[in-house]
């Protein structure tokens, strides 16, 4: 940030003899001084421009947030005792609001019914059922309409036996004077725009939302158009009772009353939509196990993701180790170019390898179908099993050089008169690799292998990439197949299965998260124990 | 490695017994390893070709897909890629760094703790909480749109935000084998904290510097399930998301034009990766896997 010469050039060090040396504060500034002030103001103000924003969209959280964020980064930057705070604010505060808020907010969504169709709070949900099920008053006339706009705010004119009436979604219909009416339609009003049929139709979507109040009383209904041109009167048939927190249907007169799942449901059980979102305990927990459609794919999952991430790590680590020995003979010319050339698959980019696989694994014009087996055609992706071996085999070539540079690494500081010791006491090969080599490469490797476990345990660019968690299973209320791991039933829950359920998914990934956290611990605590030999 | 001087020079069947097997294996490995790369490159230099047509290795050469790769958004997607992964490589390394510095030279109410914290904050993968990262992005979207869903900028700060646990720990030891005499001695001569780090550190840990940034480039590079969360239009995506929705529908005639961006998007990294691969190994046993 600050340039060395410069600085020195303007805060010269106290000459010696010069009597009193100055406290730095009072010294007069160092450029540094003038960066970091404009680094903090600059920071202040896009703060307080995010208060104000999130003030008016009512974040309450995020305005909190703010300003306590202000309070410390200005409170760090400025006060000479904050020392080390200054190089630690910027990470923390990242680290706070992406990892750990990212966090515990999984926790709570785990432990809520959000998702699709529980996406808000009760009073969204009271307003938008309130304005989905409304129906054309009976009888009501067809009004001519024009689309009106002033600073951006859409309006509706209509006439009505003779008058010109504007109204906004919050200014209820009322007579305009002076407007010009041609052929029946309204051409110009007043201090509004009136727009062109090209422009109804760019805002198309803004325009068929658009609902304007036929009156101060809500129960007159409001207008609506499909057109842009016409526009009718419609009427809510559900009306909320505040009183008695139910909806009444106007035309039947059920009432529907709020449950404890977020909905608001009648007594024979129907049920209106949206919802709101409402804790739900352990419910997202207990139906991956209870639900019997989910249980049986859910328990095949768990399994596959554990076999998975368990032949993954043994696969690449034996066939790294095999070839980190055959390569540790000195005899061996040419080592240099073998290793090069070995860890090239590491060295392409994953995701790139999973999708040339995934070409050369199709099972009609795959070059491994084609060419390597001679036109045989066999499902490489789409047999359950062979879907699982083909990933498995996969995963062999991506990580089997990282293996193999770990172990060469790892061998290399074996003491070659421990080997050596061996050999003299009649060891044969076998034994030296089973008695002496690999406690001794287990010590430095064991971490890396629970690591390794744990990253393939959410190897989730693989299996998306090469199965896309396929072949599905049927009659599943996701959509997850017999290649996916736990990861990517998360995601497919989350996002792909039609409805949104974030709740289900959160739930799921705490799971994982215990999951991978008790075998990185048991691990962990294994290599303390493999230490000490 | 001595033995090789001194040992007899072997010949016939002891020496297929003792090494020549070993040139065997070394060469069918490389063979399986090779392969699929070179298939790519055939690939990407069949014109208008589709999976059936890509079999005949070296058929054609033809670089019509590469030039085609502009005209379909690759142009975009690469230097988003490019700015995104410098971006938070850049601010990795100036945030790890940062953190390893005041945790390595200041004696603080906390330091403890925070260590510890860190320590057990790098082993909860951000990948995880995906589901609340979006969530999260809906609603900073609301007051921030620069920092919101479909957003590179919002993008970065998400993977910075969760590369502080996993790299901060690395510094921290490396940041310890310096020696602390080096910046009493400047302290003494009136160097203050920030010349100390600036000018003094930063220059003497620059291998470890090098090897993170490395490192978070390389890792989001091929990031996706954050990607694919964060950044939903076509405009805005990284090359791992593109290429997949290119590579991802088989019957469409894209893997020509697949095979070529696959290339390009991997020569830089795999350079980089053999020329440094020596500093990037010694990062990666101190406790990194692939990403």
């Amino acid at each position: 940030m600050s340039d060395p010469q410069a600085v020195t050039t303007a805060a010269p060090p106290p000459t010696l003899g010069g009597g009193t040396v100055t406290p730095h504060a009072r010294r007069r500034p160092s450029p540094g001084f003038f960066v970091k002030l404009a680094l903090v103001a600059t920071v202040d103000a896009l703060g307080v421009y995010g208060v104000l924003a999130a003030a008016a969209v009512a974040s309450w959280g995020i305005v909190t947030f703010l300003v306590l964020a202000l309070v410390v980064v200005n409170w760090a930057y400025f006060s000479p005792r904050a020392l080390p705070a200054k190089y630690l604010v910027p990470g923390l505060v990242l680290l706070l609001v992406y990892q750990i808020f990212t966090m515990a907010y999984t926790g709570w969504v785990a432990f809520t019914n959000y998702g699709d169709g529980h996406n808000s709070t009760k009073q969204d949900a009271i307003a938008s059922i309130a304005e989905q099920n409304e129906t054309r008053v009976e009888g009501s006339p067809t009004l001519p309409l024009s689309v009106v706009e002033r600073d951006g705010e859409l309006g509706f004119a209509v006439v009505q036996e003779g008058v010109v009436e504007v109204g906004t979604a919050q200014q209820p219909l009322a007579p305009a004077p002076d407007a010009n009416v041609e052929a029946g339609r309204v051409t110009a009003v007043p201090g509004w725009d009136v727009l062109q049929f090209v422009d109804v139709a760019g805002r198309q979507d803004e325009v068929t939302v658009l609902r304007v109040p036929f009156s101060d009383d809500p129960a007159d209904g409001s207008v609506r158009t499909q057109d842009g041109s016409t526009g009718y009167v419609f009427r809510p048939t559900l009306e909320y009772d505040e009183a008695t927190d139910t909806f009444v249907d106007t035309v039947d007169g059920t009432t529907y009353a709020p449950s404890d799942g977020g909905n608001f449901v009648s007594a024979d059980g129907t049920v209106l939509t949206p919802g709101w979102r409402v804790g739900v305990g352990l419910d997202n927990f207990t139906r991956a196990f209870t639900d019997s459609r989910l249980s049986g794919p859910f328990v095949q999952i768990t399994a596959w993701t554990f076999a998975f991430a368990f032949l993954s790590v043994a696969t690449t680590f034996a066939l790294g180790l095999f070839l980190a020995i055959v390569f540790n003979d000195g005899r061996v010319r040419g080592r240099k170019v073998y290793r090069s050339l070995l860890i090239l698959p590491y060295a392409f980019p994953g995701f790139l390898s999973a999708l040339v696989w995934r070409g050369m694994l199709n099972e009609k014009f795959g070059f491994v179908n084609e060419v390597l087996l001679g036109g045989a055609q066999v499902p490489w992706l789409q047999d359950p099993w062979l879907a699982k071996v083909s990933i498995v085999l996969v995963n062999l070539w991506l990580g089997f050089p990282y293996m193999f540079l770990v172990c060469t690494g790892a061998l290399q500081s074996i003491p070659a008169d421990t080997v050596e010791a061996a050999r003299i006491d009649g060891a044969g090969p076998a034994r030296i690799l089973r008695s002496v080599t690999l406690p001794l490469l287990m010590v430095s490797v064991a971490p890396l292998l629970i690591s390794s476990f744990a990253f393939n345990f959410n190897n989730f660019s693989l299996i998306y990439m090469l199965t896309g968690g396929g072949p599905n299973f049927v009659g599943t209320p996701v959509v997850v197949g017999h290649t996916d791991i736990l990861i990517s039933m998360v995601y497919s829950v989350a996002f792909e299965s039609g409805t949104k359920q974030y709740g289900l998914a959160s739930a799921l990934s705490i799971l994982i998260f215990v999951v991978v956290g008790v075998v990185s611990w048991l691990g962990f605590r294994r290599t303390r124990t493999l230490e000490e030999i | 490695m001595s033995r090789t001087a001194s040992a007899p020079v072997l010949r016939g069947r002891r020496w297929w017994a003792e090494v020549g097997w070993r040139h065997v294996v070394g060469v069918v490995m490389i063979a399986v390893c090779v392969l699929p790369l070179v298939y790519v490159v055939s690939a990407s230099l069949n014109p208008g070709g589709t999976l059936t047509g890509s079999n005949d290795l070296f058929r054609t050469v033809d670089l019509r897909n590469y030039a085609d790769l502009w005209g379909r958004g690759y142009g975009g997607w690469f230097v988003g890629s490019l700015v995104v992964c410098t971006a938070t490589s850049v601010g990795t390394v100036l945030m790890g760094s940062a953190a390893a510095y005041a945790f390595s030279r200041f004696r603080f109410a906390g330091r403890r703790g925070g260590l510890t914290f860190l320590l057990l904050v790098q082993m909860f993968p951000q990948m995880l909480a995906f589901v609340a990262v979006f969530l999260l992005l809906l609603s900073i979207g609301d007051v921030f749109p620069a920092l919101g869903l479909n957003s590179r900028l919002g993008l970065v700060a998400v993977y910075l935000g969760g590369a502080l646990g996993v790299n901060a720990f690395l510094m921290y030891g490396f940041f310890n084998t310096v020696p602390r005499e080096l910046d009493e001695a400047a302290k003494i001569d009136g160097a203050t904290h920030g010349q100390i780090f600036w000018t003094i550190i930063l220059r003497l840990v620059a291998p470890i510097l090098a090897v993170v940034g490395l490192l978070s480039f390389i890792g989001s590079f091929g990031e996706f399930i954050i990607a694919k969360v964060v950044l939903q239009r076509p405009q805005e995506y990284t090359l791992a998301l593109g290429l997949y929705y290119w590579a991802a529908d088989e019957r469409t005639a894209r893997w020509g034009l697949f095979a070529a961006g696959a290339v390009l998007a991997a020569i830089p990294v795999v350079l980089l990766f053999l020329f440094l691969q020596k500093y990037i190994v010694s990062g990666l046993t101190a406790g990194s896997v692939k990403g």
